[in-house]
């Protein structure tokens, strides 16, 4: 197969749909919690400063979560790709002449 | 327990100079090595391809961490409190979106830099002067940035003089990238990011050990001690909802449009490293930012803002005075030593990255239309990264006292406005055309530098007038949109065949890299 046949075929436009659904998906979650801790920084800064424990309040708490979880989601999807996609972008160029 | 009396910062430090020569020497010796290994256009800019993910997200750590986030952002969560915790986050969050976007297709699709993939099924010409103006502008501005900052850096850490510290910084930076072009800076960086990482690990255990390794106990004596500064309640930084949404979106989108950081990518073999490289970058990235506010808490508390104030008003010695307090002048000395080397990897990074714009995109592709045999393809690399390097000297200078701060919130607005969106459409969008990109760059560039102007960031802190015309301190909602809509109607007006019908060969080699260099 040539190029053009490749991207044509089935399995090709199955795994680049499903890189995308993850990476969008990961990529709104990303967004939801980045916007929403921002725009909670900017609407209410009380709820910010509130205490959660003895002495740790919700802000900091909310930016670790947003480190922490942005951190875990790129871990997540390298992870992914390294093993399944490049799994099927090796049998797929197989078949390139 | 009672803040710091005496400090010898800014006093020549023995222990600072030392160690501020071991580093010179341990990198010029690596750059010596380098240089044999620098002969060929893949080496001098992209490191042969040879290196790994693991170094190369080290790598790119050293490029990102700047001395303005390691001094800077301790310094604001020693004075101003939770504000600091919004830069910390607002800088890490563009990472995940760099890997789900554009890092595999930037790493099949160009060579050298980031304009190879917007300029290749486009026209090559217009393309490349737009997209390479786009990052020269952005790398100028964060140079300007870094270079001021350092020269007062080294005027407080060591007591040198402004104008000798540009100098140095400069021509030491010249060494490592004239020499050892990407390899040698690819060094630079990782040694960099692993005496940064190592530093600030040992400085966190310090001051955690105050409080019996606990932050939460760390908080709370920030809160006894200060009471009436609300250190945990968003302060000023930001004001309302729209101006928090658009300073998120330049943190965030300005990562994928910084030229400097987008060619480490083409120093890996592969997508595959690409990814791990972003997955290591991450992980160190991330890490910083989470133990740099317990440095600034623990600053406020220990060193006290009084003090830390009366070194510098902005904050940038809360951490090397708090290194002087928990581990003495040798440890002063160290972190001293390490803010140095951090100023060096990032403008030795922004010096190759203007090369490469310069060289690269403007005089082998644009000028020699691509024929140029490798020799003098190397040597223009080499005569535009002496041009850059005197230049940034120069404005670092020119600058000297000017407030810079806003300019790199005007990079990363750039950023994400000229560079970051025709990067993305012609990765993404079949019917993209040159005149589609080259406008969506003119105007997302130049609605970046227009509105930041009249934004109250310059127009009321910088030119002392009285009202903002414009309402944002940052840009990017209104630049970003302006240059996605000028890419979509444009395009759509100017169809371009060719363009179209490249897109599937595009596509094999963005998600198989089939061909990718």
């Amino acid at each position: 197969m040539n190029l053009k046949e490749i991207v044509n075929t089935d399995k090709f436009k199955k795994i680049v749909k499903l890189r995308w659904m993850i990476s969008v998906t990961l990529l709104i979650i990303l967004f939801v919690m980045y916007y929403g801790y921002v725009l909670m920084v900017a609407w209410s800064p009380e709820t910010m400063a509130k205490k959660v424990g003895e002495n740790t309040t919700f802000g900091i708490v909310a930016a670790v979560v947003v480190i922490v979880v942005a951190w875990l989601m790129t871990v997540i999807y390298v992870y992914w790709a390294n093993t399944k996609y490049d799994q099927v972008v090796e049998e797929l160029k197989q078949e390139l002449d | 327990m009672n803040g710091m009396e005496n400090t010898t910062l800014g006093e020549p430090n023995a222990m600072a100079i030392l160690f501020f020569t071991i580093v010179i020497v341990v990198t010029l010796f690596i750059t010596y090595f380098a240089a044999k290994k620098t002969k060929s256009t893949s080496e001098y800019y992209a490191a042969g391809r040879s290196i790994t993910g693991l170094q190369n997200g080290l790598a790119l750590s050293g490029d990102y961490m700047s001395a303005a986030s390691f001094l800077g952002i301790s310094g604001i969560v020693a004075l101003q409190g939770y504000d600091g915790f919004i830069y910390a986050v607002g800088y890490l969050v563009g990472w995940p979106a760099l890997m789900f976007l554009i890092a595999e297709p930037l790493r099949n699709l160009g060579k050298f830099t980031f304009t190879d993939v917007v300029a290749f099924r486009l026209n090559k010409g217009p393309i490349r002067i737009a997209a390479s103006i786009g990052g020269l502008m952005v790398v100028l501005f964060y140079t300007i940035a870094q270079m001021v900052g350092s020269g007062k850096l080294v005027e407080l850490l060591f007591g040198m003089p402004y104008e000798m510290a540009e100098i140095i910084v400069g021509f030491v930076m010249l060494m490592y990238v004239l020499f050892g072009g990407m390899l040698a800076t690819t060094w630079v960086q990782i040694i960099k990011a692993c005496l940064l990482l190592f530093g600030i690990t040992i400085l966190t255990i310090l001051t955690l050990a105050q409080f019996n390794f606990n932050p939460g106990v760390l908080f709370g004596e920030v809160q006894k001690m200060y009471p009436a500064d609300q250190m945990f309640s968003p302060g000023g930084l930001v004001t309302g909802g729209m101006d928090a949404f658009s300073l998120g979106l330049a943190l965030m989108f300005g990562l994928l449009g910084l030229p400097h950081i987008l060619m480490r990518f083409y120093t890996v073999p592969d997508a595959k490293e690409a990814r791990k490289s972003v997955s290591w970058a991450t992980t160190f990235i991330g890490f910083f930012y989470l133990v740099i506010p317990i440095v600034g808490f623990g600053a406020a508390v220990l060193v006290k803002k009084s003090t830390i104030m009366s070194v510098d008003a902005g904050g940038n010695m809360a951490a090397p005075l708090l290194a002087e307090l928990l581990g003495g002048t040798p440890f002063l000395g160290f972190i001293a030593a390490v803010a140095f080397a951090t100023i060096l990897a990032v403008v030795a990074g922004l010096t190759l990255a203007a090369a490469s714009a310069l060289s690269h995109d403007i005089y082998i592709n644009v000028i020699k239309k691509g024929e140029a045999t490798e020799a003098e393809q190397v040597k223009s690399a080499r005569v535009a990264t002496i041009i850059f390097g005197i230049v940034a000297v120069g404005l670092g200078i020119l600058f000297k006292g000017q407030n810079v701060a806003f300019l790199v919130g005007l990079a990363f607005a750039i950023a994400a406005s000229a560079n970051f969106p025709s990067l993305l459409l012609s990765i993404l969008w079949r019917r993209f055309t040159t005149n589609g990109a080259v406008w969506s760059i003119i105007a997302g560039g130049l609605t970046a530098v227009v509105l930041i102007i009249l934004s109250p960031t310059v127009w009321v802190y910088i030119l002392g007038k009285e009202e903002a015309i414009f309402p944002l301190k940052n840009p990017a909602v209104v630049s970003m949109s302006v240059a996605f809509i000028v890419a979509f109607v444009v395009s759509l007006l100017t169809p371009e065949k060719k363009a179209q019908q490249m897109f599937d060969d595009e596509k094999a080699r963005t998600y198989l890299g089939v061909g990718a260099e």
